[in-house]
């Protein structure tokens, strides 16, 4: 086979759309200004690119151009919205509850929130990965003040029932905050028809820039208002200070102009070139799983267990020059399998076999032709060297072995 | 991270992938690891009954690339050996052959404890005193 080198590694970042790339140039040299600076042509001109960068956000998802914080990322728009709602509104109450298969981002300042004196609730979720509506509503307390549930996972590509959830929240009085990170830019994104109050997303997973990202901040009914995280100039309405990234910014706006007049008809071919992928690799290949909500998910995503084949291995005889991402324990340095298969039920071995392809705008039909090639032929390597595969084969029941434990 | 050169040779062409007969009395094996953790190594010798010298040495893994690279360098170092020279194999001559990262140093660990379970197999199948020793991890 020719040496090529073939991106599906969408999730964890997006290349950089030509056309935002462009967009940005002029925002290095020719108009250097700072945001804040009022008294001179290049502050203005910084000042006008950013607001017609944050229209061009705020069209996407329908929202007001004053609810668009700018931030560093969807990381720290986490941050922002938890901790910032927790210290805002701690006389209502320090109750949040989440989902434990949030991102790290949010995990963790829940988890901070906790050593802070709050109090959080990990619901699990169900095999298709989804949260249960009886569940959440039940574990709503008079001291609860935020609910924050992703809009779609970034492992699985698996979308949360949003508007029922967001019915729960408004039932309760409680804030509905999400984390749209993987959402946004690739399907309808509209967080006032479904009661969303904080809405963290970013740049770089939407074909713009990295090191930019946004938080969406409800205005009216209710007006929600976060504490700061970070001490400075008071800059994006008292809530993030910091001189904002007049060029990245542009390229966020842009990206987000080019996603909403392209998403409808990129995720229409992009859920076609996935399903071929499925479907050929469950064609040609036995014990193929699925892992997750194969009805409520991206279009552009699947994640697929390759029994008794271990993940970073299998990479391995292709990740040469195809990029994808696995759940298996050996590609992180935890040395744990993916927290997020492992709350699907799926137990560690199958969390360690598994591959996340995420498709994007770039991705061609011969990519998804080689890929399904390269796959099948690494998973066979794979299988051929594997103990357990050939047990499994010989009728041996695995469960019946004493492992070593180590 | 990147693999080392060792690493990625081994990875593609894996010396000694197979199966010996477990049943035969001149064959020992050891299997560690476990699924749930990603990874498991089945490790196989066949000592000649005369010379006491492993003749034959055979593995399959279920892991990752070093995994697989630390198992077929062990089944490569084995052959030739006699079962005591086997037995001094230690985890870190496959470190350092295969430049193994530290997060990677339990798949040399998990080498040296099949190689010490393939000879202790093989020494309680004959009836001998078992000087083979897999520490739990």
């Amino acid at each position: 086979m020719e040496k090529r080198l073939i991106y599906l590694d969408n999730n964890a970042t997006t290349p950089t759309d030509p056309r935002v790339v462009e967009a940005m140039l002029p925002y290095f040299y020719e108009k250097p200004g700072n945001a804040a600076s009022r008294n001179h042509p290049f502050g203005w001109a910084a000042e006008e690119a950013v607001d017609y960068a944050r229209e061009q956000i705020a069209n996407l998802i329908n929202v007001d151009a004053k609810e668009v914080i700018f931030t560093s990322g969807a990381t720290e728009s986490d941050n922002l919205a938890l901790k910032g709602v927790f210290e805002m509104y701690s006389r209502k109450g320090n109750h949040i509850i989440t989902l434990k298969t949030e991102h790290k981002a949010v995990l963790d300042a829940c988890g901070k929130i906790e050593k802070m004196g709050g109090e959080v609730t990990y619901l699990d979720v169900d095999r298709e990965g989804l949260v249960n509506l009886e569940e959440l509503e039940a574990a709503i307390k008079d001291n609860t003040i935020m609910i924050s549930i992703m809009w779609a996972n970034n492992e699985t590509g698996v979308i949360q029932p949003m508007k029922a959830i967001g019915d729960i929240c408004k039932k309760h009085g409680v804030l509905f905050m999400s984390d749209a990170t993987q959402a946004i830019g690739k399907i309808p994104v509209d967080p006032k028809e479904i009661g969303i109050h904080l809405m963290a997303f970013t740049s770089h997973k939407m074909y713009g820039p990295k090191g930019v990202g946004a938080l969406f901040v409800n205005r009216k009914n209710p007006r929600v208002k976060v504490t700061a995280q970070m001490d400075g100039g008071g800059h994006e309405r008292g809530m993030r200070s910091g001189t904002l990234n007049v060029p990245a910014i542009v390229g966020f706006g842009k990206a987000a102009e080019i996603a909403g007049q392209e998403m409808a008809k990129d995720a229409e071919r992009l859920s076609k070139l996935r399903d071929k992928l499925e479907t050929a690799l469950k064609g040609k290949l036995e014990e193929v799983y699925v892992n997750g909500s194969v009805e409520h998910r991206m279009p552009h995503v699947t994640n697929i267990s390759f029994k008794h084949v271990e993940g970073e291995g299998l990479m391995m005889t292709f990740n040469q020059n195809i990029a994808v991402s696995s759940g298996s324990a050996c590609t992180s340095a935890s040395l744990e399998p993916s927290y997020v298969l492992v709350a699907l039920g799926l137990g560690d071995d199958l969390a360690h076999s598994s591959i996340r392809f995420s498709l994007g705008r770039f991705t061609k039909e011969e990519d998804i032709d080689y890929t399904i090639e390269a796959m099948a032929k690494g998973v066979n390597h794979m299988r051929d060297l594997s103990p357990i595969w050939e047990m499994y084969k010989d009728g041996v029941d695995l469960e019946s072995i004493e492992w070593s434990e180590h | 991270m990147a693999y080392s050169e060792k690493v990625l040779e081994h990875f593609k062409n894996p010396r000694n992938v197979g199966t010996l007969d477990k049943n035969s009395k001149n064959v020992g094996t050891g299997l560690v690891g476990a699924p749930e953790c990603g990874d498991v190594m089945r490790l196989q010798i066949e000592v000649d009954d005369e010379t006491g010298v492993i003749k034959d040495a055979k593995f399959k893994t279920f892991g990752c690339g070093s995994a697989i690279a630390s198992s077929s360098l062990a089944t490569e170092w084995l052959k030739g050996k006699s079962v005591d020279e086997a037995l001094a194999i230690d985890n870190m001559d496959i470190v350092e052959e295969l430049a193994l990262p530290p997060v990677k140093i339990h798949c040399s660990v998990l080498a040296e404890d099949a190689i010490k379970g393939a000879i202790a197999d093989y020494q309680e199948k004959n009836g001998m005193e078992v000087t083979a020793k897999v520490e739990s991890h």
